[in-house]
């Protein structure tokens, strides 16, 4: 087996076997200048053809899709944040401000998790019918959205975001994220498909076969963003393809195209990663010294993303996971273990019928 | 998909709709008694009530869960007992076979037969594609335990199936072509239960190895401890049956073997629900928590009867049902650990975000991925 096929830095394509393999592609999503337009996800239902997710208020800002399901195959995550005035003062004139006394667009740390507590309560305790399984289903603890949180009318907020309970207004922003699934170098999915419906592309990417996939569920537990869902009525598995169909006509991928603002960055890996660096340095330059780049390290759990970001937080704040790592790391280790159980298992069934030496 | 495919889609939806949503203003009546009896338990929880395992602070994204809920139903569950008991009757069946203990044999064959007929069943109705089930056929594929398993359990039921059909040559004609059926299918049974033995085991613990494959917390950190779990397991239900169906002069190797497997459960067991830090927490609270107590509580039970009732038929049948019971419920309640881990953000944000500042003091970069 070659190097690093499970786990570590690694060139996809060639190691799924193609030769002369185009550039590895993907995407850099610089969520610093997401607007939360949405056309993202408008563009990849449009292109895809992917069904309707359900209509319905999630109470979470800004944000009804919920999350990446198998009928969302972008999803724009809108967090409420409130940021310290005093902060701001230290920083002197707005980093990418606004006109009079208005505060900068992104800046300051953040003083509590979410601007709104109790929006971000309701929000959490919220399911929503996507048609999908398990689709975008209630926080189990949605005290984890807000550790402040206040009594809850239930009415739509008549408060304005960033209002503390005691009637003084914080200063607050809005973090914007599109969401996708990240074509991990070692993909928890494609290791685990049983039918061979998931594939490593050319480009590097991951693509399921619709006619190929049986619906068994595996790639769904196996990813560690919680990306890839199952369709109700269908039955079979759904995530973003990268448009590999526009890829191969050397198109860009629907959503890139759709992006009004370049939030959403699509190219050659190694050449988004260089300008994603570049980005980086200018905001940390700038004073903005909580952004940081997630999924673009090919030392990571999973080798890398194919689509990777730029976050002006946490990633759990994003709803990613911080530290991901595929689950097939671990899987000589599993594979020796279960050996090591089976070869117990055969001996005590041979010593209870063979005995140690008596018989009763 | 076709027009007419969604369009049809799009009909269902609608005509769904009433009887599918809940009234209006339901949500919100939910959501306050919710927060009514989280209150509560905050006030519970400060009196000191819960102080074994501190909350857990993590941030998130409205609470919501990290990772998708595993999709499999509870067939599923029902498989990993059904396949462990197939594999472990047929390794009875064998043993039982070459030492001469006929009615034993016989139970062994055909309760593995009946379970992976069963197992069958379980696997392909928990498809969402259950016409194609034979795409699993397709690929062999070392990195998919449920690939290695596929093949696995299809060489166990060929040996399985030829095994179980060597009972039933005593109602063959003794003559004829079905004569001779009747005189080469002993041995033939003979040979295949042997490969059916030799093939139990991988059978009884890929399945570990299939739910620790996953992102799912409480099942991927369990990793080193589920092979055993389900080696126990699998030999404690197929004892249990060989208790239950063969008489007291046959049953010597199973009540040895009941009692090894439910000790090997067990042991496996606690580490599975105690070493793991904050995931093993899943596997001690809730309906799947109580599942576990009471597989304990039955495991023990049938292993103690099966050593104190080499003399009674009755108890040893009793011994033999608690094992079986044991087993289940341990399948029920891992099955039930692991999705409920998966549904809380907590057991996935926290752990990791342990392991990223375990690496930060040594490691001045976030990107740093050790093992």
């Amino acid at each position: 087996m070659p190097e690093n096929s499970l786990y570590g830095p690694l060139d996809p394509a060639p190691d799924a076997g193609y030769v002369d393999a185009p550039p590895r592609m993907g995407f850099f999503t610089d969520t610093s200048v997401c607007i939360g337009c949405k056309a993202c996800e408008v563009a990849c239902k449009e292109w895809n053809n992917v069904p309707e997710h359900g209509l319905d208020l999630l109470g979470m800002s800004y944000d009804n899709t919920g999350g990446l399901t198998a009928n969302s195959w972008r999803h724009v995550a809108f967090i409420e944040q409130p940021v310290s005035r005093d902060r701001l003062a230290d920083r002197g004139t707005g980093v990418g401000g606004q006109a009079g006394n208005q505060p900068p667009a992104f800046a300051g740390m953040p003083t509590t998790t979410v601007a709104a507590p109790e929006s971000a309560v309701a929000a959490a305790t919220t399911g929503k019918e996507t048609g999908t399984e398990p689709g975008v289903v209630p926080g189990p603890e949605p005290a984890a959205a807000a550790p402040a949180t206040t009594q809850f009318l239930g009415m739509p907020s008549s408060v304005l975001p960033g209002q503390l309970p005691g009637g003084e207004r914080t200063d607050f922003r809005w973090l914007m994220m599109s969401n996708v699934c990240k074509h991990c170098t070692h993909a928890g999915c494609l290791d685990v498909c049983p039918t061979g419906a998931l594939f490593r592309t050319e480009f590097g990417t991951v693509v399921v076969q619709e006619d190929i996939c049986n619906g068994c569920g595996y790639c769904i537990s196996g990813c560690p963003y919680g990306v890839i869902d199952q369709r109700k009525g269908d039955g079979r598995a759904w995530k973003c393809t990268l448009c590999y169909d526009r890829l191969r006509d050397d198109m860009m991928p629907a959503c890139a195209k759709a992006c009004p603002t370049e939030s959403i960055q699509y190219g050659p890996l190694d050449e988004l990663r260089e300008r994603a660096a570049a980005r980086l340095e200018h905001l940390h330059g700038i004073g903005e010294t909580s952004a940081r780049l997630y999924g673009n390290d090919p030392e990571d759990g999973v080798g890398g993303d194919g689509a990777f970001f730029l976050l002006l937080d946490e990633p759990e704040v994003y709803g990613l996971p911080p530290d991901p790592v595929v689950p097939t790391r671990d899987l000589p280790e599993m594979w020796r273990t279960a050996g090591k159980a089976a070869l117990t298992m055969a001996a005590a069934v041979a010593v209870a019928f063979l005995g140690l030496g008596r018989r009763r | 998909m076709t027009a007419g495919e969604m369009g049809s889609m799009g009909r269902e939806a609608a005509s769904r709709e009433p009887a599918g949503r809940p009234p209006v203003g339901d949500r919100f009546r939910q959501f306050q008694s919710s927060l009514r009896r989280g209150e509560g338990k905050r006030e519970r929880r400060e009196g000191g009530e819960r102080s074994m395992v501190p909350r857990a602070e993590f941030r998130s994204y409205y609470g919501r869960p990290v990772l998708k809920e595993p999709v499999w139903h509870h067939d599923i569950a029902a498989y990993l007992f059904t396949g462990g008991l197939a594999a472990a009757s047929s390794m009875i069946a064998a043993g039982a076979d070459l030492t001469g203990r006929p009615v034993l044999r016989r139970t062994g064959r055909l309760t593995s037969l009946a379970a992976l007929g069963a197992s069958t069943y379980f696997l392909i109705n928990d498809l969402g594609r259950p016409e194609r089930f034979h795409h699993m056929l397709r690929v062999a594929k070392p990195t998919s335990p449920m690939s290695v398993g596929t093949w696995i359990l299809s060489a166990f039921g060929v040996n399985a199936g030829a095994a179980a059909a060597a009972e039933f040559a005593p109602l063959l004609p003794q003559r004829g072509v079905l004569g001779l059926a009747r005189r080469v299918l002993p041995p033939v049974g003979r040979g295949a239960g042997l490969a059916a033995f030799l093939l139990g085991p991988p059978l009884a613990t890929y399945t570990a190895v299939l739910l620790s494959q996953t992102a799912v917390p409480s099942w991927h950190e369990a990793r080193r401890y589920l092979p055993f779990v389900f080696a126990g397991s699998a030999s404690a239900a197929a004892s249990g049956v060989g208790l239950i169906a063969a008489p007291l002069s046959e049953t010597g190797p199973v009540r040895r073997l009941g009692v090894a497997g439910a000790a090997l459960d067990l042991a496996a067991m606690h580490r599975v629900e105690h070493s793991m830090g904050l995931v093993s927490e899943p596997y001690r609270i809730g309906r799947q928590g109580r599942l576990l107590r009471a597989a304990r509580a039955c495991t023990a039970a049938g292993a103690v009867g099966a050593l104190v009732s080499r003399r009674s038929r009755v108890l040893s049948a009793l011994s033999g049902a608690a094992l079986v019971a044991g087993s289940v419920l341990t399948r029920f309640g891992i099955f039930d650990a692991g999705k409920a881990s998966a549904r809380d953000p907590k057991y996935t944000v926290v752990p990791q975000r342990e392991r990223l500042e375990a690496r930060a003091p040594s490691h001045d970069h976030e990107g740093f991925a050790g093992s």
